[in-house]
């Protein structure tokens, strides 16, 4: 219930919000966990695995019970801590992991049964048959355990992502990061201060603290008020860095509007990566559990976590509240108790000479050894060792001391250090470059000494980073010594938890020492230790300390598990923002994409590109009626193809030719100016990297096609050849794949078409077959080359970019009035097949120039990229799959790409494949299907049958080795 | 991972295609035995410590970079025009 005093909640402002469909109120500045218990709710959730009743066990990100889910439908987020959302107006939360409601739970009965399902019941029981484990075993498993469920519809919520910059990153507000920030930023550092809670002030805002002889908190808000005055100080509250990487790169998820009713615009989250040239980690510590029988209960609570609600929420979560700790939290938490007018029932601290303030029911060297009250405490059982006594309350407040937050310390690879005084892990030296732990993440639990610590760590940074520290006097605050002693677990009878969220207990752990599961990452697998979503953050240390004792050893060689990234977590959603949909895949269109589109093109993806398929036309039985049409087209009259998403790279230089001779494996020094040549390229390894045309422009001056899908990787090839291997060569090269629409016109019309278009008539003698050379379409200069990709009389015109659309639609219209028209991709594979043209089917990585019948195009006369290689035994010869042209024996039979080729009375099995199908396609200038393939020793074996066969879609096929050029073999039509 | 570039100074990882090591600088003679090209294509050290590569500033100026870094702490020691180390190479062999 809420309790009087001068907490960070806005009594003014009151917040509606509901809870499994019933309506609560809270103010402003609550959590959904603060606000709940303000409401007197205790039971909020149910554990993993036995549906125990579970209430909030914590007040901060590392809390394990108070899971919940938040809003409905699409935006329903699962697993959302109750004690980290803040309520809005409005807000729906809903319980977890129970059926038909949270306090009726009927898979509670798991909880009876807990004596089978301990560690490892799973591996143990669910052996056989193998078969049902997928299909019956873990669906039943799944549905009896586990967390929240998301909608299964896309989020349509806003996420972002952004990048940081600045001299000091300082982790944690606290009296260590607010110092350390201050002391940074008046000396000039740029500071990010992150701060993972709504406020700034880390414990200050949770504690009856002084500074200066005032309360803490008008110390805070001092501070902060200088640091938001300066311009280089960045402020960032509800952000955790939640993971540290390589140079200063830290990664930090801020909730930029998971606390409003209308997020307007903002995205729900930022993901941040932050450049930081120093960071000082203030992330504070974390209060431990005890291990004590049934310590499980609804209003068991950390101690800390009672002062948070107590100070900063004005809650108090219980009537009668206990408290039992190891250290002075407890007396500390029984003290604020009693001043804020709430029953203390009982203070109970486990070191027997700890000194106990008066007036309170105190025991000494006791421990608790057992509660009862199924869906809420109800009571506790104190032993002495020597008397026990059941005392009622219904809240018990636990501390088993603090574990400094090193998480990020620990991210590239240190390991913490056991500190035996502290009976704690700390961080190790120089665990991360430029990374300064400070304040309670390095062992320092005072005030006074958090602040001193704070301002330390700042000048160490400011060292580094060449600045000096202003002079400054540090502000007077407690500085009570901490002391503990260790206890981790406390015998008795009854089930002790230590990883809440998970339900692993004490007897799980020691089990897995039984069973030799000894090592900590053994134990951590077989028990699921530290592997919920809170990852251990209060467990895991208390774990390996039962371990320790069960195996023997010491918690420094016990060790821990491996901490990793993130220190909590981060929704895929905002690590992935900006990179759905069209932000994961961005496209490319070409001039032609909105014509294409307009006559019905289904367009598909060649790299980003989109090109069209086919067109098709009203009657048409499908697409193949369309792609036969076309092809019609370029081999009857003419057809018109965009094929501006071919590479171009622009190349000049006094060094151009040799360059290209270095790059092709033929020579293209010798070719004439206005001329055009076919050229490979390998790779160094001897093997095809790409083909294309060359057309030399000038004396000095190239222009290179490359395949759609290898423009990117040629382009990084020649540049590193020029700069790389021959810096000598004085060459320079630039890509204009986007300054050039381009266009295939091609068939026995495309003379009469371009002859219709140019502003002057196509001149034969300039224009042989692999001619080029400059022409006026409009007035607008342009370039033609009388290159064929069809096997037909054909040229390729090109425009700047800008004229495409224009002109596309201009040669679509002329090629109709011809009888032809536009023809798309289906289309022009078949035209490229019937002549047995290759592409990256064929030139696939695995393929020799030898294989494609090219071998001789690798001149004798020079050196070029992969020649060396090329020669390389077993690159050539009778045992190499070659390139070669499939027809089917009978008319009908199929081709498919992918099938294997074996000879004709050999088994088709694996070891006896010959060969296989790249390309295929029906010809319908043949009236059958044709097909390209590599089959050993190929170009010897024509007129032989082979066997195809298709394992995968059951075909088989006796078809007959052929040429690979299935049309015009002399090539009379392309270059008459 | 951030890597300084020599024209464009401080860029990101984005920024960056990796291609191996840089003994891809140090291509033989068209004539030199087999066993050094498969030297060259093939064979590359594997070391825990210092070790230098080639990166592409493909989205930035295009340069071809030889990286020197460490394996193990991931530090990056220096960062070299890939057309000055082969330049540079050049005039030791003249």
């Amino acid at each position: 219930m809420r309790i009087d005093g001068a907490g960070l909640i806005n009594r003014n402002k009151p917040v509606t919000f509901s809870f499994d469909g019933r309506s609560y109120q809270g103010f402003e500045g609550d959590t959904l966990a603060s606000a709940l218990l303000a409401n007197g709710v205790r039971l909020m959730g149910r554990s993993f695995k036995y549906h125990r009743p579970r209430g909030v066990f914590t007040a901060g990100s590392e809390e394990p019970n108070a899971l919940m889910t938040v809003g409905r439908g699409a935006a329903q987020t699962p697993n959302v801590r109750a004690t980290v959302q803040e309520i809005y107006e409005g807000l729906e939360a809903r319980s977890q992991n129970r059926w038909p409601s949270l306090s009726a739970d009927l898979l509670s009965v798991n909880d009876l049964l807990s004596p089978f399902l301990g560690a490892g019941f799973y591996y143990k029981t669910f052996m056989w048959p193998r078969s049902f484990w997928e299909k019956l075993y873990e669906p039943v498993i799944r549905r009896a355990a586990g967390l929240g469920a998301l909608s299964g519809a896309p989020d349509t919520a806003r996420y972002d992502r952004a990048y940081a910059f600045c001299d000091l990153l300082v982790v944690g507000s606290g009296p260590s990061g607010l110092m350390a920030a201050l002391t940074a930023a008046r000396a000039g550092a740029d500071v990010i201060l992150c701060e993972e809670d709504s406020a700034f002030g880390g414990r200050l805002n949770s504690e009856a603290e002084e500074i200066d002889g005032a309360p803490a908190r008008d110390w805070v808000q001092a501070v902060l008020a200088e640091l938001d005055s300066l311009p280089n100080v960045r402020l960032m509250k509800r952000t955790t860095v939640t993971g540290a990487y390589d140079q200063g790169t830290y990664g930090a998820l801020q909730r930029v509007a998971l606390h409003m009713a209308d997020p307007g615009d903002r995205p729900l989250e930022t993901f941040w990566h932050i450049a930081a040239k120093a960071c000082v980690l203030a992330a504070g510590a974390l209060e431990r559990p005890i291990a004590f029988p049934m310590n499980d209960r609804p209003g068991v609570m950390m101690a800390s976590a009672l002062r948070s609600y107590l100070h900063r929420f004005n809650v108090a979560p219980g009537k009668r509240v206990a408290v039992f700790g190891n250290n002075d939290g407890a007396r500390q938490t029984a003290e604020d108790l009693r001043a804020a007018g709430v029953e203390v029932a009982a203070l109970v601290d486990s070191r027997p000479e700890a000194e106990l303030p008066v007036g309170f029911n105190a025991f000494k060297g006791a421990q608790v050894i057992h509660t009862k009250g199924y869906m809420g405490l109800k009571s506790i059982t104190v032993s002495t060792g020597s008397r026990e006594e059941v005392i009622e309350a219904d809240c018990l407040a636990v501390s088993g001391g603090w574990n400094p937050t090193l998480h990020l310390t620990c991210h590239m690879g240190a390991r913490p250090v056991w500190d035996e005084t502290l009976a704690a892990f700390l961080p190790a030296e120089k665990s991360v470059p430029g990374m300064i732990p400070a304040g309670a993440a390095k062992g320092i639990f005072s005030t006074a000494g958090c602040l001193a610590d704070g301002q330390r760590a700042a000048k160490e940074a400011l060292k580094a980073l060449g600045l000096k520290a202003k002079a400054s006097d540090l502000p007077a605050a407690s500085d009570a010594p901490y002391s503990v002693a260790p206890l981790w677990q406390v015998p008795g009878k009854g089930r002790a938890w230590l990883d809440f969220q998970n339900d692993v207990t004490v007897k799980d752990v020691k089990q897995a020492a039984q069973e030799n599961f000894r090592s900590v990452e053994h134990m951590k697998r077989y028990t699921t230790q530290g592997m919920a979503t809170d990852q251990g953050k209060n467990s895991n240390v208390g774990a390996l300390a039962v371990l320790a004792d069960a195996t023997g050893r010491g918690i420094p060689e016990t060790g821990t598990t491996t901490f990793r990234p993130p220190f909590a977590p981060v929704s895929i959603a905002a690590m992935g923002a900006g990179a759905r949909g069209k932000g994961f895949a961005p496209e490319r269109f070409t001039t032609s994409h909105a014509a294409n589109i307009a006559r019905g093109a289904p367009m598909i993806e060649a790299g980003l590109w989109y090109r069209p398929s086919y067109f098709p036309r009203p009657g048409d039985a499908g697409w193949q009626e369309a792609c036969n049409r076309e092809v019609g087209f370029v081999r009857n009259a003419v057809g018109v193809c965009d094929v501006s998403t071919l590479g171009k790279i622009d190349i000049q230089g006094p060094d151009a030719a040799a360059f290209l001779d270095f790059v092709y494996c033929n020579t293209f020094s010798t070719l004439k100016e206005g001329r055009v040549r076919y050229g490979l390229m390998l790779r160094e390894d001897g093997h095809v990297m790409d083909d294309g045309t060359c057309a030399r422009l000038g004396e000095t001056h190239y222009l290179m096609t490359t395949t759609t899908a290898a423009a990117g990787q040629v382009m990084k090839h020649l540049e590193f050849v020029s700069q790389a291997l021959r810096p000598e060569l004085d060459v320079s090269f630039t890509s204009v794949t986007e300054h050039w629409a381009q266009f295939a016109v091609a068939g026995p019309k495309s003379r009469a078409l371009l002859d219709s278009l140019l502003d002057a008539p196509v001149d034969e003698s300039a224009f042989p077959f692999m001619g080029c050379g400059a022409v006026t379409v409009a007035g607008v200069p342009a370039r033609l080359f009388r290159i064929s990709f069809s096997g037909e009389h054909a040229y390729e015109i090109a425009v700047p970019a800008r004229y495409g659309a224009a002109l596309y639609g201009d040669l679509v219209a002329r090629a109709e009035v011809l009888g032809g028209g536009a023809y798309g991709m289906e289309a022009l594979n078949v035209l490229r097949i019937e002549k047995g043209f290759i592409t990256h089917a064929e030139i696939h990585g695995r393929t020799t120039a030898f294989d494609i019948g090219m071998g001789r195009m690798v001149s004798a006369r020079k050196d070029c990229i992969g020649k060396a290689a090329s020669r390389r035994e077993g690159l050539s010869g009778p045992e190499r799959e070659q390139l070669v042209g499939l027809r089917p024996v009978l008319p009908e039979g199929r081709l498919p790409a992918g099938a294997h080729l074996f000879s004709e009375n050999r088994p088709p099995t694996r070891e006896n494949s010959e060969g296989y199908v790249t390309s295929t396609c029906f010809s319908p200038s043949l009236g059958h299907e044709i097909a390209l393939g590599f089959l050993k020793n190929g170009p010897l074996r024509r007129g032989e049958v082979v066997k195809l066969v298709d394992h995968l879609r059951g075909v088989e096929t006796l078809c007959t080795v052929c040429d690979p050029v299935f049309i015009d073999p002399d090539g009379g039509r392309m270059r008459g | 991972m951030r890597i300084t570039c020599p024209y464009c100074g401080t860029r990101d990882l984005r920024e960056f295609s990796y291609r191996g090591a840089a003994s891809d600088l140090e291509r033989p003679d068209a004539e030199a035995p087999p066993e050094e090209w498969h030297a060259y294509l093939h064979l590359r050290d594997n070391p825990a410590g210092v070790t230098r590569d080639l990166w592409y500033h493909e989205m930035g100026c295009a340069s071809w970079l030889v990286v020197t870094r460490n394996t193990v702490t991931h530090e990056i020691l220096a960062c070299d025009l890939a057309r000055d180390v082969a330049l540079k190479a050049r005039e030791a062999k003249r």
